[in-house]
C-alpha cells in the first residue's frame, strides 16, 4: 500500500549549518547491505545513514560501487535481470523494499541526474514538466511556473527561456545536464540523488551546479556521487569513501579531508591512491 | 640510440583486397541493373499502351503469297518486326528459304494489330511476310474507332448516316467536326444511361434485393406467425413501390438506349469491305497520322486519366481499371489499419513486458518463420478460420435470417476477410520492425522517465512509442509493399475478376466489408491468362502492373512522408 508510505509526515528539523550529524535526524538508512549482478557481488556490507537536508558525497575509485548504491536509493536498478540484495534500505523508517510499497510512489519522492545526461526527445518545457505529466497535472499555469522555477533552479533559465519549445537536443552537454538537473527537481522531491552530475561541465557550469546544490539542500537530501574531491569537499557536509564495494569511511566532510581516520582514505583524497 | 637504418615500409604491389571490391561492386551492379531493367521493362510497355499510334496501309504484290482475305491492301498498327528462322517455317513455307537468297525481307515477318475483331473472325492480328510488302504509306484519312463492342476498329470514313437517311460524306467540310458533334452527343447520352442505371436504378435495385432475401425468409417459414405475415405484406408492398419507382427510369434508359443507335457510321474496312457501326457503340475516334506531337501527348494523358477513372470494358479486355484500384487501395488501407496495432501491441509485449528468455526467443523465431510461410497457406487459413469459423458466427449472431436461406453475408469471401488475412500474413514484418525500433529507445531514456516517477507503460506510451514510431512505420512500409501485391490467398478469400460494386459506395453504411472487390493483381493475372486473345491484352498487362507499382510506391510514399515529419518532430520541438 503506497499510501501508508506517502502519507508518513516528517519530522521538523531543527537545521544550522553548523550542527553535528549526530543531532541530524537520520533520514535515509542502510543496514547491512550486499548487493549482486548475478552471481558479482559488487556492495559488502554497508551500513550508512543519510541525514536529512544535508548534501553527501560518495566518492571512491571508478568501479567501487557508488553509482549501484545510489541507484538502489530509488529502485532504479529493479530493470535489471538477475539483481539480488541482502540487508535493507529505509527512508523515514520505512522499507524502501516493502513489497507493498508502490515504486513508483518511491521515484516521485527521489529525483535523480544520471552519470550521462539523458534528455528527452521532447522539447525543453515538455522535459521540464514530465514528471508533471504522468503524474496528471496538466494545469497550464501550474506548469508554466514549474518549468520557470525549476530552469531558474538549474541556473538554465536565463539562457533558454526563449526557446522552451525547441528540442532539448539541440542544447550543449553542459545545458542538457543542467536540464536534466531542472526536471529532477520539477516536482519538488524530497530526495536529490546526483550521479557526477558535473562530469560533462566546464567550471563556470559547474561553479553554478555547485551554487544550486548550496541552495537546493535548504529543501532536499542531496547525495551526490563525484570523482572531484575539491567539489566534494566544497559542497558536501558528510563523505563516503568507498572501495571495492566496501564502506571504507564515514564521516564529516572537514574530518575525511582534514583528519581521514584511515590509511586508504588519506591516499585517495590526497592523490596518492596506487 | 641505435643508428640502423629504419626499415622502409612494403611497396604495395598489388592493393590487397583489391579483387574483393571488384567482386562485391559487381554483385551489387548486377542486382541494380536486373531492378532498373525490370522497371523500365514495365514502364515501357506501359506507357506504350497509351501512346496514340499511327495507322499504316500496307500494299501486298499481288503475286505474293500473303493476302489478306483476299485483299491487297489493308490498314493496321505495325506492332513488330521480326525474323523467321528455317526450324519454325511449316513445311509449305520451306520455298521461302530460297526466296530469301534474293530478297532477305522472305525471312522476316511483320506483325500488325488489324482491330475489326467483329469481321475478322475474332482475330486481331495479321501476320505478313515482309518479302510481300511493297508499299507502307501513312495516309491521314485513317480513323480508328474506340467501341462499346469488339474492340478497336480501323478504316477509311465514308459517312454518317442519319436516322432520316441523310448522308454526310467524308469529302464535306465538316465531316470530322460533325462526328466529332454526334460521338460526343452520344457519350453525353451513355454517360446519362450509366447516371441512371448504375446510380439511380442500381441504388434501388439493392434495396429491393435486400427486400426480396427477406422475403424468401419469410416466405419458406412453415408455420409463419401474425407479425411474419405482415411483415411479409409489408416487404411485398415496399418492393411494390420500389418496382413503380424503377419504372419510369427504366423508361427513360430505354429512350435514351434507343436514340444511341440512329446514327451509323459508314467505314471502310479493307479494300472494298464497307461496314456500318451504330453511333451508340462508339466511344471515341481519332485520325493518329494527322495527329501533331502536342495532340498525341493530350491523346496520351487523356488515355491514362480514361484508363484510371473507368470500369472495365468486354471481359475485363477492355477500358479502365477503376474498380480494381480502387479495391486494392482500400484492402490495403484496412489491412494496413489492421496490422499496425496488432503488430505494435504483440511487439511492445515482446519486447517491454515480456519477460527475455527461451520462450521469448522461440516466439520470435516463430514469428520470423511466419514471415516466409507461403502466402496461399495465409490464405487457406483465412478461408478456414475467417470464413468459415469467425464469419459463419457473425452470421448466425447479426443475420440468421440470411443463414436460413443460404445466402452467408461474411460467412463468405469479402474484403474485410481479405484485409485480415493480409494484416496477418504481414504482421511478422510489423512486429521485427518494432521490436527492432523498440530496442533501439536508450535505457538512458527509460530509466530518465521512471526515475520521474513515471509507470512502465507511461514511458512506453510517452517515450518509447513516439521515439519508435518511424521505425515502426518502416515496419508498416514493408508490410504494405508486401500485402499490397499479394494475389494467391485473396483467391480463397473473396477477389472477384469482375465484382459488381465497389466496397464504398454511397448506399447505407457506405463501407461495405462483407462485399467481393477486385484487385489489380488478380485484373493482371486474369487480363494476361484468361482474355480470348492474350496477344491483345498485353498492353493491358503491362499498363496494369504499372499502376499495381505506382500504387504501392505512391502508398509507401505516403508512409514514408509520414515517417519523415515523424523524425523531424522528434528532433526538433514539441513531440
Ligand atoms: N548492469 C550491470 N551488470 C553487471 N555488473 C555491473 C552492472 N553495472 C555495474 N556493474 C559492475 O558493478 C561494479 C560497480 O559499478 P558502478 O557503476 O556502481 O561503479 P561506480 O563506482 O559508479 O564507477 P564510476 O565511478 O566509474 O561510475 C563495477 O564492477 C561494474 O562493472
Ligand atoms: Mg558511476
Amino acid at each position: 500500500m503506497s499510501h501508508t508510505f506517502q502519507q508518513k509526515e516528517f519530522k521538523a528539523t531543527e537545521s544550522g549549518a553548523n550542527a553535528m550529524p549526530s543531532s541530524q535526524p537520520d533520514f535515509i538508512k542502510i543496514r547491512d547491505f550486499d548487493f549482486f549482478y548475478g552471481d558479482s557481488q559488487v556492495l559488502f556490507d554497508l551500513n550508512l545513514d543519510i541525514p536529512k537536508q544535508k548534501v553527501t558525497a560518495f566518492i571512491g575509485p571508478s568501479g567501487c560501487g557508488k553509482s549501484t548504491l545510489l541507484r538502489n536509493i530509488n529502485r532504479m536498478n529493479d530493470l535489471i535481470d538477475g539483481i539480488r540484495h541482502n540487508g535493507d534500505i529505509t527512508i523515514d523508517d520505512y522499507s524502501i523494499f516493502d513489497p507493498l510499497l508502490e515504486v513508483i510512489s518511491l521515484r516521485k519522492r527521489i529525483g535523480m541526474v544520471f552519470q550521462k545526461s539523458n534528455p528527452f526527445p521532447k522539447s525543453i518545457y515538455e522535459n521540464i514538466v514530465y514528471s508533471l505529466r504522468v503524474a496528471g497535472r496538466s494545469k497550464k499555469s501550474e506548469l508554466d511556473e514549474v518549468v520557470e522555477r525549476s530552469l531558474r533552479g538549474a541556473a538554465l533559465w536565463e539562457e533558454v527561456k526563449d526557446r522552451l519549445s525547441e528540442s532539448a537536443f539541440g542544447l550543449s552537454g553542459g545545458q542538457m545536464q543542467r536540464l536534466c538537473i531542472a526536471r529532477a527537481i520539477a516536482n519538488r522531491p524530497e530526495i536529490l540523488l546526483m550521479d557526477e552530475p558535473c562530469s560533462a561541465l566546464d567550471p563556470i557550469a559547474t561553479g553554478k551546479i555547485e551554487e544550486l546544490i548550496h541552495r537546493l539542500k535548504e529543501e532536499y537530501t542531496i547525495v551526490i556521487v563525484t570523482h572531484n574531491m575539491q567539489q566534494a569537499a566544497r559542497v558536501s557536509d558528510r563523505t563516503a569513501f568507498f572501495y571495492l564495494g566496501k564502506l571504507i569511511e564515514y564521516d564529516e566532510t572537514q574530518k575525511i579531508f582534514m583528519n581521514p581516520g584511515q590509511k586508504q582514505t588519506e591516499d585517495y583524497v590526497s592523490g596518492r591512491f596506487g | 640510440m641505435s643508428n640502423a637504418k629504419t626499415k622502409p615500409f612494403e611497396k604495395n604491389i598489388r592493393p590487397v583486397g583489391e579483387v574483393w571490391v571488384w567482386v562485391t561492386g559487381v554483385g551489387l551492379a548486377v542486382g541494380l541493373f536486373m531492378i532498373c531493367f525490370l522497371l523500365a521493362v514495365i514502364a515501357w510497355n506501359g506507357i506504350n499502351f497509351f501512346w496514340p499510334k499511327k495507322i499504316a496501309e500496307i500494299t501486298l504484290s499481288e503475286d505474293g503469297r500473303s493476302a489478306f482475305r483476299g485483299e491487297h491492301t489493308l490498314p493496321g498498327v505495325i506492332i513488330q518486326r521480326r525474323n523467321l528462322t528455317p526450324e519454325n517455317l511449316s513445311p509449305t513455307d520451306s520455298d521461302l528459304i530460297d526466296l530469301a537468297e534474293s530478297n532477305r525481307d522472305y525471312m522476316r515477318e511483320m506483325m500488325v494489330f488489324t482491330g475489326n475483331r467483329d469481321l475478322f473472325a475474332t482475330q486481331n492480328f495479321a501476320f505478313l511476310n515482309m518479302g510481300d510488302i511493297e508499299s507502307v504509306a501513312f495516309p491521314d484519312d485513317l480513323i480508328r474507332i474506340e467501341r462499346n463492342q469488339w474492340g478497336d476498329a480501323i478504316g477509311r470514313p465514308i459517312a454518317i448516316r442519319t436516322a432520316d437517311g441523310n448522308e454526310i460524306t467524308a469529302d464535306t467540310t465538316d465531316f470530322i467536326k460533325t462526328l466529332r458533334m454526334k460521338v460526343d452527343e452520344v457519350r453525353d447520352r451513355r454517360a446519362e444511361i450509366i447516371r441512371i442505371e448504375r446510380r439511380q436504378m442500381g441504388r434501388i435495385n439493392s434495396f429491393i434485393n435486400r427486400e426480396e432475401l427477406e422475403i424468401r425468409y419469410l416466405r419458406g417459414l412453415r408455420d409463419p406467425s401474425a407479425a411474419q405475415v405482415v411483415e411479409l405484406d409489408q416487404r411485398l408492398q415496399r418492393v411494390e413501390e420500389l418496382r413503380a419507382e424503377l419504372e419510369p427510369l427504366s423508361h427513360a434508359s430505354a429512350a435514351l438506349r434507343a436514340r444511341q443507335n440512329e446514327t451509323q457510321f459508314v467505314f471502310e474496312v479493307v479494300g472494298g469491305v464497307i461496314r456500318e457501326q451504330p453511333l451508340g457503340d462508339i466511344i471515341n475516334f481519332y485520325f493518329p497520322n494527322k495527329m501533331s506531337l502536342t495532340q498525341r501527348f493530350g491523346w496520351f494523358c487523356w488515355k491514362i486519366w480514361e484508363f484510371l477513372s473507368e470500369h472495365p470494358r468486354e471481359a475485363n479486355t477492355e477500358g479502365g481499371i477503376f474498380p480494381a484500384l480502387f479495391g486494392t487501395f482500400v484492402m490495403t488501407v484496412l489491412m494496413s489499419l489492421a496490422v499496425t496495432p496488432f503488430g505494435v501491441l504483440a511487439a511492445v509485449y515482446l519486447r517491454e513486458y515480456a519477460k527475455q528468455g527461451p520462450l521469448v526467443s522461440s516466439v520470435r523465431i516463430s514469428i520470423n518463420n511466419l514471415a516466409g510461410v507461403p502466402s496461399i497457406v495465409f490464405g487457406v487459413f483465412g478461408l478456414g478460420f475467417f470464413i468459415h469459423e469467425v464469419g459463419a458466427v457473425i452470421d448466425t449472431l447479426f443475420y440468421p435470417r440470411m443463414v436460413a436461406i443460404n445466402t452467408p453475408v461474411f460467412g463468405t469471401g469479402g474484403i474485410l476477410w481479405a484485409s485480415l488475412t493480409l494484416a496477418l500474413m504481414t504482421v511478422p514484418v510489423v512486429i521485427v520492425a518494432t521490436e527492432e525500433a523498440l530496442a533501439a529507445v536508450s535505457r538512458g531514456v527509460r530509466e530518465g522517465s521512471l526515475a520521474c516517477g513515471a509507470s512502465k507503460w507511461q514511458t512506453i506510451q510517452r517515450l518509447v512509442l513516439p521515439a519508435a514510431s518511424p521505425g515502426i512505420l518502416t515496419g508498416l512500409i514493408l508490410a504494405m509493399a508486401r500485402g499490397a501485391g499479394e494475389v494467391a490467398p485473396l483467391l480463397l478469400v473473396g477477389v472477384m475478376a469482375l465484382a459488381p460494386s465497389l466496397p464504398i459506395d454511397d448506399i447505407f453504411p457506405f463501407v461495405h466489408l462483407d462485399r467481393k472487390f477486385m484487385h489489380l493483381g488478380f485484373h493482371i493475372y486474369i487480363v494476361a491468362l484468361h482474355s480470348p486473345d492474350t496477344e491483345a491484352t498485353k498492353p493491358l498487362v503491362f499498363a496494369s502492373t504499372l499502376v499495381l507499382i505506382l500504387l504501392v510506391i505512391v502508398l509507401n510514399l505516403g508512409a514514408i512522408m509520414i515517417r519523415n515529419h515523424l523524425r523531424r518532430k522528434l528532433q526538433s520541438s514539441a513531440f
